[in-house]
């Protein structure tokens, strides 16, 4: 892809193994946020495809196709890849290419450790994965992994633990690498005030990563001792506490949902600014709100346990609450920005403008769910389910794609094709709430997530058929697209060093950037030093 | 935003970018072993007598002195660091040879202990917190011992100075918090335990 290479050199005899091996060896952080986005599509595309199967045999009442085990596994593996593979990846590769790039680094600050954390991820995601050849079949106690089940479980379930322990810490190394990359290799100017919202954003991820993802990692310890130790953390016949792996899978778990947003936010920040012609709104509100909701979301990990009646209602009802404000003044902040803005609708800004409009609705579903009241309710429904994917595709898949669009130039020297872009977009939008809106009413009328069958006299039946039908215009969106990709990939590289008049440090090089990055770098006075550089180019010319 | 930046003036006082990274591996340990305290403490508040009935009185002699071995070796590693922030690289390789040595009279004598207790890992509640949290904490200190051998071997081959210590610098942070966890380890296991 983003080779550069010259012409007669593709002509030496072994230029597709030269290439490849370069690829497998490289500790170029461009060349690894590259690899991590073809990994985690991978992973995405057969999470989707897990996705499918379930929306399929949920389509009409009766078991079709899976019988509940085999869906157990289905539900349970699509949650651990989507978010383990593919959410956090995404943001991670996006991270790995732009944040040396925004802040006019050479590279991260400890490339090797950057490809060993990358290459952690396809051994601990096909470790997960193998559990499938497993006795007893793949892990099947959910993404949550809840014991007394995740105790009982085969081969599969030992599996997940180990993949999941990788997984882990080839972030945690990730996040030592981000922070200390930003705190030590800004070029000079860059102060941290004037770092691009989407590094800030890269920055909270990461100190929520070392802090939190230990937690997990000790978790599944105690979990792979209960089964293969004979020690008895989470069994309460022999003096264990079987809430004790709630307290600390939330202790990560919520810290995590952030972990698999705030990048999310960065992009749309950005793309959201350069596409209305205007400086962000409050560039400190956003840096600000950032931090907050780092901090407040170690508070938060019980209103996920409500229902265990063993947690202090009002004091995580209260935090989660408290959570909303600088998430709602992040919504401030972008309907500011776009305010009198000169709107272009380019398909990154399309897909920012769709984030903004289904994170709210995600939004808004989690503070009802914040309520005690109404979550004893709608605990465990598909209430859940709609809101976990209004956040988390709604959210974070419509800013990656937007991303995505707004990143590639840069990252191959070529435009993703527009007309492609529009149809995903409406395409993806109409089918996500095809497919998650009526899962609000299911929750409501009472049917549990989870569950491979449904009686056909409980008037579930019409709704699970439209959820069906929007799971399958996803994935006609996807697939264009992957064709968009794939056609765009086959066109000469003809996109500008800067086609969306941006403001960033990374429209300042060359589309792709060179192997260091910068022949030469702009002054930097603001946090909007390409336009600086514009502004001053056509006053110059003037 | 009006001061003109002046990014890289202090630059020999700031941590350099490993010593940096050791903490922030540091910072994500501290998590790790916050959550089997936690563990501890949620397991011990919902027991109804603690120590559980069955588990023998957990020796203290042995721990004491495997306290002492550690404290002094957290000392030993730092007058390694001063001698080659001095400059005097001969003397910074006999204390560091001697953070090894009593790391790994750590590690033995701990396995010993082991063998002299009574109860196992199995033996319920108390067996289950006792063995893993002092086991994960005999994973790092064996990683800890691991690592500083690396360090020595830098070290024999003339690759640290007065300048250029950052292996020592890190692998001192890291020994000094296994230290630290130890006697957190130790005042909750024997000290806070009725005996």
């Amino acid at each position: 892809m983003a080779v550069t290479e010259a012409p007669s050199r593709a002509l030496a005899p072994e230029p597709e193994r030269g290439r490849l091996l370069d690829w497998l060896k490289t500790t170029d952080h461009k060349k690894i946020g590259i690899l991590y986005l073809i990994s985690s599509f991978s992973f995405f595309a057969v999470g989707g495809v897990f996705a499918l199967l379930m929306r399929t045999e949920l389509a009409q009442p009766g078991t079709q196709i899976f019988q509940p085990h085999a869906y157990n596994q289905l539900f349970t593996l699509h949650g651990t890849l989507m978010i383990f593979l593919v959410i956090f990846p995404l943001l991670a590769g996006f991270g790995n290419y732009f944040v040396p790039l925004q802040i006019g680094a050479l590279d991260m600050a400890f490339p090797r450790i950057n490809a060993l954390s990358f290459w952690l991820l396809p051994v601990g995601g096909l470790t997960i994965l193998s559990g499938f050849f497993a006795n007893g079949g793949a892990a099947a106690a959910g993404w949550t992994g809840y014991p007394p089940l995740s105790e009982q479980l085969g081969t599969g379930q030992d599996l997940w633990i180990a993949g999941l322990i990788i997984v882990g810490t080839a972030s945690i190394l990730g996040g030592i690498n981000f922070i200390v990359t930003i705190l030590r290799m800004r070029a000079p100017g860059m102060t941290m005030m004037r770092m691009p919202v989407f590094t800030w954003s890269i920055l909270a991820t990461s100190l929520l990563v070392i802090l939190a993802a230990p937690v997990l990692t000790a978790g599944l310890v105690m979990l792979f001792a209960d089964r293969r130790l004979g020690t008895v953390f989470f069994d309460p016949t022999q003096g264990g506490v079987v809430l004790l792996w709630q307290h600390v899978f939330w202790f990560f778990g919520h810290p995590e949902v952030y972990m698999l947003i705030l990048g999310a936010w960065g992009v749309v920040t950005e793309i959201i600014s350069v596409f209305s012609g205007k400086p962000i709104f409050s560039y400190r509100g956003v840096v600000l709100s950032f931090l907050l909701i780092t901090a407040l979301s170690f508070s938060v990990w019980a209103h996920h346990m409500f229902a265990t009646g063993a947690v202090e209602l009002p004091f995580f009802s209260v935090t989660t609450e408290l959570i909303s404000i600088p998430t709602g003044v992040l919504f401030f902040i972008w309907l500011g920005t776009l305010w009198k803005g000169k709107l272009r609708f380019e398909p990154p800004m399309l897909f920012a403008l769709g984030f903004v409009a289904m994170f709210l609705i995600g939004g808004i579903n989690g503070v009802w769910a914040a309520s005690p009241a109404m979550d004893f309710a709608i605990h465990d429904t598909y209430w859940v389910v709609a809101h976990l994917h209004y956040v988390l595709f709604g959210g974070t898949i419509f800013g990656v794609f937007a991303g995505m669009y707004y990143w590639f130039p840069k990252m191959t020297g070529r435009m993703l094709s527009r007309k492609l872009g529009i149809w995903q977009f409406w395409l993806q939008l109409v089918g996500f709430n095809l497919t998650f809106f009526p899962m609000h009413i299911l929750g409501l009328r009472g049917m549990p997530r989870r569950i491979a069958d449904y009686a056909p006299d409980r008037g579930w039946s019409f709704l699970n058929l439209i959820a069906t039908v929007g799971a399958f215009v996803i994935a006609i969106a996807m697939v264009i697209f992957f064709v968009n990709i794939f056609l765009t990939l086959r066109k000469p590289r003809s996109a500008p060093d800067d086609p969306w008049d941006a403001n960033t440090l990374e429209w300042a090089t060359t589309s792709p950037p060179p192997a260091h990055n910068f022949d030469s770098l702009p002054p930097i006075h603001s946090d909007r030093p390409v336009y600086d550089l514009r502004t001053a180019r056509g006053e110059a010319g003037a | 935003m009006s001061a003109v930046a002046a990014p890289r003036e202090q630059a020999p006082r700031e941590m350099s970018g490993p010593v940096l990274g050791m903490v922030l591996f540091v910072a994500s340990e501290a998590m790790f072993f916050a959550a089997f305290f936690g563990g501890y403490f949620t397991i011990k508040a919902n027991a109804k007598e603690w120590p559980p009935a069955g588990i023998p009185h957990l020796e203290i002699t042995i721990a004491t002195i495997l306290t002492v071995i550690l404290v002094l070796s957290s000392a030993v590693i730092q007058l390694s660091l001063r001698s080659i922030k001095s400059g005097d690289t001969r003397r910074a390789k006999v204390f560091l040879a001697g953070t090894i040595a009593l790391g790994i009279v750590f590690l033995l004598l701990q396995l010993y202990d082991y063998s002299q207790l009574g109860f196992g890992v199995k033996d319920g509640a108390f067996g289950t917190l006792f063995y893993v949290m002092t086991g994960i904490h005999m994973a790092h200190v064996l990683g800890g011992v691991v690592f500083l051998c690396l360090v020595f071997g830098q070290a024999m081959g003339g690759l640290l100075s007065p300048g250029n210590h950052d292996s020592l610098a890190a692998g001192a942070i890291y020994w000094d918090f296994v230290d630290v966890v130890w006697v957190l380890l130790f005042t909750t296991f024997y000290l806070l335990t009725p005996r």
